[in-house]
């Protein structure tokens, strides 16, 4: 199955070849059966990458070890869920995940738009199957999946324990999405340049694609964020990684153009602006796709063979001097039909949330990339780190947030002073009677933390003054009760109160990170049991050593030394914490001689001890005092030392037991931070938000009815 | 396995060449209207202006904009919907 | 003032103010920096008291507790020579013999002590007990 699984690459390869030469020759010698054909091989390389696909997947499934990617990627003690996710952990499944997404929306959007933008798609077509061809020959010529050998190791690798994490599974596939679904704008973007065809209808065209890219981007990267604040023993959601920037930068530059295609929707401006933004955040997409694979930065994710290096690079020169050629030579057609008539109008503040989103990635940008820019202007390498970015990100956030909330206020092309004047007086009440409160109760000591409180509040007061005037106005038209109406109100105009949630799911979440950033009680303690430590208002006592080893049939997978916590305040007892550290043997220390040490050498994960509530977070990770570890280690090490193997397993109760009834000190981090519920549950509105921004219209064919006879009395009432 | 793994080659190259000579082998029309290609797209035009002026009135309602504000942008909307309409027409006279 | 005096008006300030903030970020963010190098150019000129982003591998067999710190010895990526570094802080769970660390450093004498909470493991891409080939 393996040479099927090359031969569909191969195949696909051809595909692509055949779709871009299809595509372009019907486009210019403007025949539709050879542009036709062109875009079913887009189909053809849905089916192709499928095929591929799903022979790889069924090859992990049944941990069939001939192929050299599961043998190293799995095992057969892996869970099954892990077995079909260790696809896409690989080097090689992932750029085949790549792919078959990209086949997938390219499908879909060529099959949507078959019968417009007759002009445009064909040049669509081949970007896309460009995108395809270039991975389709990474795929077979530096990365195959479909490697055999001709004798299958009787065991594989196994899955790094650190990724069996739900959350760690999806997050790919999550990224992937939007990374594959920035492309299909992109391509559009390229097509409608190259056709000198640059008015509205390209982003119409793909404008729900743009907001699902945007969709699944912000969905892989918040869970990225919430794995390593459960998963890992540091605490934090961002560290300002390289590899979590690479992610953010597409998502910003992605964000800022669902802003700005509303403005050339409405009135024809800023088609240069777009046209560069889309491009750079298509380029920026696949900049991230490739930074993670690559060694071109340090960082705590940069895996990968740099051979993809070169391509990449290559890709990426040519994404961004294309784009720039093709706005240049068409800068004519791109001339704004409208301009700017005044800054209190919707168009302004859609600007001003495009600099400084703009401004984040770069700023972003910038320090990411700083390694690389200083050694080329000095020599060094240097590196920034957090304080840096947060120095310039935080400002930039609050002047976000405060835009989020004007902008729903101020009408398109023109508002009047007074208008908005009277339209501001309760979120501006809002926001100075949250300031007012939290100064009576002596929350001043961050004042960037506080303001983004009161903008916070702002932002909610904002969208619920609308949905309250819009209820009012629905139940003026219709007679409904306030429930129907608003559901109704919604229904009508998913994408205006979609974009509202959003805000508010933003403000949430930027409220969130302000508060656990800035009033978090962090403490690295060491406790013996008995001992009690105190963080922020809460005692925080060892309770009690905890130890157990987990055995799959015969195989000693795992052993957990933790301990149990007992929170208490103001006297009270408020919860238990559990946390453990878990220690995956290396098992090639057992054919070297001592199961003890063979237990400690392999790799260990935190299991994190949290408590999570609306108002604070307690949080904690447990290290066993290593110095006491390895005395208990090396006496049972020295006990064992002549037993065969079989024999030394009947050791590991001993141990378990002497670390239960020990009275050994362990070292734990404890954090108390406010309000990080508030980022998971703003990260969950947002993207209801972008649901109802994206869910198709409700009838849109009976709507198309009552729009034309609407039409038709517009037409006559023009007449009279 | 051995005689299966070519087959199934052979079997997924049919359908791709199927799938992409099917247009080919139809003959479809050999040259490019450009006009009628432009229907769907002034249909999707139409329904975007329909929304703008949906979205105007309900900024009206909800005080964003002032009533002679309003009218103003209501009768270029309109005035831009029915210049779509007309060019639809004259495309279905067609 | 007509409007398209305004406009160009407008748009020199919004493009002299973007390129005073580019500077500004520019201008600090090399001298927030902390240079990045292997312990090879460590151990050769390192200057008391700078900090500086040490780059390699955790050399087998040299992880030592004491106290509270974590005494390491840090190895160039493909090379032997080593420096010895004192840690204070979170230890990422990956962290052990062979793996790629980085960790901010300052030189204290003989020793080089890390800076709080600032120790960083790559990840490893593979779960493997051999050891790493090309990861």
């Amino acid at each position: 199955m393996a040479t099927v699984g090359q031969a569909c690459l191969i195949l696909a390869l051809l595909t692509c070849a055949y779709g871009i030469g299809a595509s372009l020759y019907g486009a210019s010698a403007r025949r539709r059966d050879w542009v036709d054909s062109g875009r079913r091989a887009v189909y053809a390389l849905a089916v192709l990458a499928t095929a591929a696909f799903v022979i790889l997947e069924t090859a992990f499934l049944r941990s069939d070890f001939h192929y050299t990617v599961v043998a190293t990627h799995s095992s057969t003690t892996t869970p099954t869920f892990y077995k079909a996710a260790a696809a896409w952990s690989s080097q090689e499944g992932s750029l085949l995940l790549w792919v078959w997404l990209l086949s997938l929306w390219s499908s879909l959007v060529l099959f949507l738009v078959r019968r417009r933008l007759r002009d445009v798609a064909p040049y669509a077509t081949a970007v896309l199957l460009g995108f395809g061809a270039f991975f389709t020959a990474l795929l077979i010529f530096s990365a195959t999946p479909f490697e055999t050998v001709a004798a299958a190791p009787p065991e594989g690798t196994g899955l790094n324990p650190l990724l069996r994490h739900p959350s760690m599974m999806i997050h790919p596939p999550m990224l992937y999405s939007g990374y594959t679904l920035w492309a299909i704008p992109f391509a559009f973007a390229i097509g409608a340049l190259v056709v000198r065809r640059v008015d509205a209808d390209w982003i119409r065209a793909t404008r729900r694609f743009a907001l699902a890219a945007w969709f699944f981007l912000g969905i892989g990267i918040l869970l990225g964020a919430r794995w390593s604040y459960a998963e890992l023993g540091w605490g934090g959601y961002w560290a300002w990684d390289p590899v979590e920037n690479a992610s953010l930068l597409p998502w910003l530059t992605g964000t800022a153009f669902l802003h700005s295609v509303m403005v050339q929707e409405k009135r024809g401006m800023l088609k240069v602006w777009n046209v560069s933004l889309i491009l750079t955040t298509g380029t920026l997409a696949i900049l991230g796709t490739f930074l993670v694979r690559s060694g071109i930065l340090d960082s705590i994710h940069a895996f990968g063979a740099s051979t993809l290096g070169v391509p990449f690079v290559s890709l990426i020169g040519l994404m961004i001097a294309g784009s720039v050629a093709l706005i240049v030579t068409r800068r004519d057609s791109l001339r704004s039909e409208h301009r700017l008539d005044s800054l209190l109008s919707r168009e302004a503040v859609f600007l001003g949330n495009n600099l400084v989103l703009v401004g984040l990635a770069f700023v972003v940008f910038w320090g990411t990339f700083f390694p690389l820019i200083s050694e080329a202007v000095t020599g060094t390498k240097a590196a920034v780190g957090p304080p840096w970015f947060d120095r310039y990100t935080v400002p930039l956030a609050l002047v976000l947030v405060l835009l989020s909330g004007i902008g729903p206020v101020i009408a398109w092309r023109r508002a009047t002073w007074a208008n908005a004047r009277r339209n501001f007086l309760w979120p501006v009440v809002a926001a100075v009677l949250t300031l007012a409160l939290l100064v009576a109760f002596g929350v001043t000591s961050n004042v960037a933390a506080v303001t983004m409180f009161a903008l916070g509040a702002f932002v909610v007061a904002v969208v619920g003054q609308e949905l309250g005037r819009g209820v009012s106005a629905r139940r003026a038209m219709a007679d409904e009760g306030p429930a129907r109406a608003l559901v109704s109100l919604v229904r009508r105009n998913r994408r205006r109160y979609g974009g509202y949630t959003v805000h508010v799911g933003m403000a949430v979440l930027f409220v969130g990170v302000a508060a656990s950033t800035a009033f978090q009680h962090a403490r690295d303690v060491r406790l013996s049991p008995g001992q009690t430590a105190t963080i922020g208002g809460y005692q925080i006592t060892y309770q009690q050593a905890t130890s157990r080893a987990d055995y799959r049939g015969t195989r000693l997978e795992r052993v957990a030394l933790g301990a149990v916590l007992d929170v208490k305040r103001k006297g009270r007892h408020v919860t238990t914490l559990r946390t453990e550290r878990g220690y995956y043997p290396a098992t090639a220390a057992f054919a070297s001689g001592s199961v003890v040490q063979g237990i400690f050498d392999g790799d260990a994960t935190s299991e994190v001890g949290m408590k999570a509530g609306l108002t604070r977070d307690l949080w904690t990770a447990i290290r066993p005092d290593p110095e006491y570890l390895q005395k208990v280690i090396d006496a049972l090490v020295a006990k064992t030392k002549n037993q065969p193997i079989d024999q030394q397993f009947r050791v590991v109760g001993n141990l378990l037991g002497t670390y239960r009834q020990g009275a050994f000190p362990a070292q734990f981090r404890l954090i108390s931070s406010p309000l990080v519920t508030w980022i998971w549950l703003g990260g969950i509105i947002v993207f209801a938000g972008g649901l109802i921004a994206l869910w198709p219209a409700p009838d849109a064919s009976g709507r198309r009815a009552t729009a034309g006879y609407a039409g038709r009395v517009a037409r006559e009432l023009g007449r009279a | 396995m051995d005689v299966l793994a070519p087959l199934l080659v052979i079997v997924l190259l049919g359908v791709v060449v199927w799938l992409v000579s099917g247009p080919l082998r139809a003959g479809a029309a050999a040259t490019e209207e450009a006009d009628t290609a432009r229907r769907e797209d002034l249909e999707a035009a139409k329904e975007a202006k329909y929304r703008e002026i949906r979205d105007a009135e309900l900024d009206r309602r909800t005080g964003k904009l002032s009533e002679a504000d309003w009218r103003v942008v209501d009768r270029e909307l309109r005035a831009e919907a029915m210049e779509l309409l007309r060019r639809l027409d004259e495309l279905g006279s067609e | 003032m007509d409007p398209s005096r305004k406009r160009r008006i407008r748009l020199i300030v919004a493009l002299t103010a973007a390129l005073i903030l580019a500077g500004a970020l520019a201008y600090t963010s090399f001298s927030a920096s902390s240079a990045a190098v292997q312990p090879s150019k460590l151990r050769a000129s390192a200057d008391a008291g700078r900090t500086y982003q040490l780059t390699g591998r955790v050399v087998d067999g040299s992880i030592r507790h004491q106290g509270d710190a974590t005494i390491f010895r840090v190895r160039d990526r493909n090379g032997r020579a080593s420096v010895p570094v004192s840690y204070v802080g979170t230890v990422p769970d990956p962290f052990r013999d062979g793996r790629e660390v980085i960790v901010t450093v300052r030189k204290k004498g003989p020793v080089f002590v890390g800076e709080r909470d600032s120790l960083i493991t790559k990840c490893p891409s593979k779960f493997t007990d051999k050891p790493a080939s090309n990861t």
